[in-house]
């Protein structure tokens, strides 16, 4: 009686047909490798668009007046701390807004920073519109105290597609500038 | 329980015999001990070492300021098949392989549940490296500093503003070219090297709980592995995509979606939904292992008695469960086994590494010296011996692991099937034993090399089979009696017919036994 043959072992796979599964597979691993690495192109922007960045980071003023200390007050102190006058902490919260071609694009409302709230206020916002000849308003509000808002910047640009405009805060420079 | 007293097996659940079906097509291919599957963690290590190789390749060229980085990279895209253009190439692509190896690795230890008890450790620490893979490859693409890298870094800075974490937006770093200086370079070097030399310091914490950790894979599937990104290296090598520029924005990319997917599925719906489900994601991650599940299997104990402190099972152990310490009954040797019970998987490999565990010892009761409370090698014996001194005994033997084929489906009537806690739980003087007490054939069930749910339970109960690990099963053992064979949850098949040749074999043999029985005096 012959000796029945054991059961193959899925150990090795050997045979033409083993190593041609081994080269398709290495072959649709790369292909699922070299395709999803590079495809499908991402279009992050359309063709005619072009992007506004609103973004600043600037500290309101100070919501409060400074005073001068009484006498009492003074005495009351330790010695090396009779500042004779005190300054509320807090700052103002600050306000954009901003118009594109008249209409209302943002408004924001960016709070200090800090436990305190006597840190800077930050904004960023990211706005796409049509590139092309646009009308940008920008009103910044930083003083609670004052009426209406203390800067405004208007101005007519140009925005070739893909082209980023920056809307920033510089106190030094005059106020709200366009990059 | 089972009529003979064994343990009955379980049911496989619907994904993981899914998974195992997955991984039997493959195993047609590559051979089971050479299945990308099964071998998804160590090619996520080779990836890594190529990443390495390559990657200190391309920080010796690199540049590392803001106006020389894009340049320094740029240069190697003119000689794509030049060594740097092939190493900037092998880093992208190894980058893209480490990703979907390691997510298959996840995946796969999933599927099988591996993520309670005795391997929450491994799980936890595996899955807190994701988000070191994730900084690490992302910051990557800001090295380069191309239009991708722009992007990618803008858009990582946007995610991250949408916390309420800093008082300043990251994003106003990349308003404008002069924002973008030296030291933010340094920064990015930093996320990018700093961050996957964490990641290696947390492999080690990885694999800290099981011993003999393969940290590289099969030499032919690495080899294979290798020449395929080879290949695509040559066939598609990697370029950059223009000088950053921060003034316009980088409308139209080649998108390399396995590893920065994150930046579109943001901008398609909301940096908060993309935290959203990015936290909640890794967070489901992290409570699988403290769902509750049920009660864990009993651990081995040690019988001080029974120890000679010879250290087989320590060596055995595919956890690092056992250490050897003093023995406190002297005259029983030298050391004694103790078994960590938050370590000990339950597995049973350490009762068939016992030397004491062989049931040719003349006790009534046999004690062994490491041994599995829900199925002892005492009961493991009896359980054998009922089956072959019962008035019609049973000729064929069949040892099965419960994790791999469903053994009991060969249970008849000239047939004993013994589910094991693993296969390796079964001391090999067993197969002996059973063949000198009246039994024709013994069969021995394992998974698959690589499919071993204790890990080592296949290679050992192979090696201990082949007789070049101990236990062996003795040279004098008729290997034409035993057979063993490797078959997975579903390969069912594979165990029937393993039994149909055993049966063959053992009557080819009795009929060759009756010939050669010398012919009554007449």
């Amino acid at each position: 009686m012959p000796e029945p043959a054991t059961p193959r072992s899925a150990a090795r796979a050997v045979g033409p047909r083993a190593w041609f599964g081994q080269v398709l597979l290495y072959a649709l691993f790369a292909l699922a490798i070299g395709v999803f690495s590079h495809w499908p192109p991402y279009r992050h922007l359309g063709a005619d668009e072009a992007l506004i960045k609103l973004s600043l980071v600037h500290a309101g003023k100070p919501v409060g007046e400074c005073r001068e200390r009484t006498a009492e007050e003074l005495a009351a102190l330790p010695p090396n701390m009779r500042a004779p006058t005190v300054c509320p902490r807090e700052r103002s919260p600050v306000t954009v807004e901003l118009d594109i071609d008249g209409a209302p694009a943002a408004r924001i409302e960016a709070p200090p920073s800090g436990l305190s709230g006597d840190g800077a206020s930050a904004v960023y916002r990211r706005l796409t519109v049509r590139a092309g000849e646009r009308s940008i308003a920008v009103r910044l509000r930083d003083d609670v105290r004052a009426e209406g808002f203390t800067h405004t910047l208007r101005r007519r640009v140009t925005l070739a597609p893909a082209q980023v405009l920056v809307i920033d805060f510089d106190a030094q420079s005059g106020g709200i500038t366009l990059q | 329980m089972t009529d003979h007293g064994a343990p009955a097996q379980r049911a496989p659940r619907g994904a993981v015999l899914w998974w195992s079906r997955l991984e039997q097509r493959l195993d047609r291919a590559f051979g089971a001990s050479r299945n990308p599957l099964r071998q998804s963690g160590t090619l996520a290590f080779l990836a890594l070492w190529l990443l390495a190789v390559s990657g200190v390749w391309l920080y010796a060229v690199l540049d590392t300021s803001a106006a020389g980085a894009y340049a320094s990279i740029a240069r190697l895209s003119y000689a794509p098949w030049s060594a740097g253009g092939l190493m900037r190439s092998l880093h992208r692509y190894a980058a893209d392989a480490f990703v979907v190896f390691t997510a298959l690795h996840l995946l796969r230890e999933a599927v099988h549940g591996r993520f309670k008890h005795f391997r929450r450790f491994s799980w936890l620490t595996g899955c807190a490296l994701l988000p070191l893979v994730a900084v690490s490859a992302v910051g990557g693409f800001w090295l380069n500093w191309d239009r991708l890298g722009q992007f990618s870094a803008t858009a990582t800075a946007e995610w991250l503003d949408a916390l309420p974490l800093l008082a300043q937006p990251l994003a106003r770093n990349f308003l404008g070219a002069a924002a973008v200086s030296d030291r933010l370079f340094s920064l990015f070097v930093f996320v990018h090297l700093g961050v996957a030399l964490l990641l290696v310091f947390g492999l080690w914490f990885h694999v800290q709980r099981i011993t003999r950790a393969a940290v590289f894979p099969p030499r032919a599937l690495a080899v294979g592995t290798l020449a395929t990104l080879l290949g695509l290296c040559v066939l598609a090598p990697v370029a950059s995509q223009g000088r950053a520029d921060l003034g316009v924005v980088p409308a139209l990319l080649s998108m390399d979606w396995i590893l920065l997917f994150v930046h579109p599925l943001m901008y398609a719906t909301s940096a908060g939904f993309t935290w959203t489900l990015t936290l909640g994601a890794f967070g489901a991650l992290l409570a699988l292992p403290f769902v509750p599940a049920p009660v864990r299997a009993p651990v081995a104990v040690v019988d001080p008695h029974n120890c000679n402190g010879c250290g087989r099972c320590l060596a055995d152990c595919p956890y690092a469960a056992i250490t050897m310490v003093p023995h406190p009954l002297p005259q029983r040797g030298a050391e004694l086994a103790v078994v960590d019970a938050d370590l000990c998987a339950g597995c049973g490999i350490c009762a068939g590494a016992c030397p004491s565990s062989t049931p040719f010892r003349s006790t009534a009761r046999l004690v062994s010296g490491i041994d599995m409370p829900q199925f002892p090698v005492d009961a493991l014996r009896r359980t054998v011996q009922r089956a072959l001194r019962s008035p019609e005994p049973v000729p064929i033997i069949a040892f099965g692991c419960e994790h791999a084929a469903d053994i009991s489906c060969l249970a008849a009537a000239d047939v004993l099937a013994v589910p094991l806690l693993c296969t390796a739980q079964l001391p090999p003087s067993f197969i002996e034993y059973a063949l000198r007490n009246g039994a024709r054939g013994v069969l021995v069930a394992s998974c698959h090399d690589g499919g071993c749910a204790f890990r080592l339970g296949a290679r050992w109960n192979a090696e201990r089979l082949a007789g070049t690990r101990e236990p062996y099963l003795r040279a004098r053992v008729p290997r034409t009696r035993v057979l063993p064979v490797q078959a997975d949850i579903g390969e069912e098949s594979r165990l029937r017919e393993a039994l149909r040749v055993l049966r063959a074999r053992t009557i080819a043999q009795g009929a060759r036994a009756e010939q050669a029985r010398p012919a009554p005096d007449a």
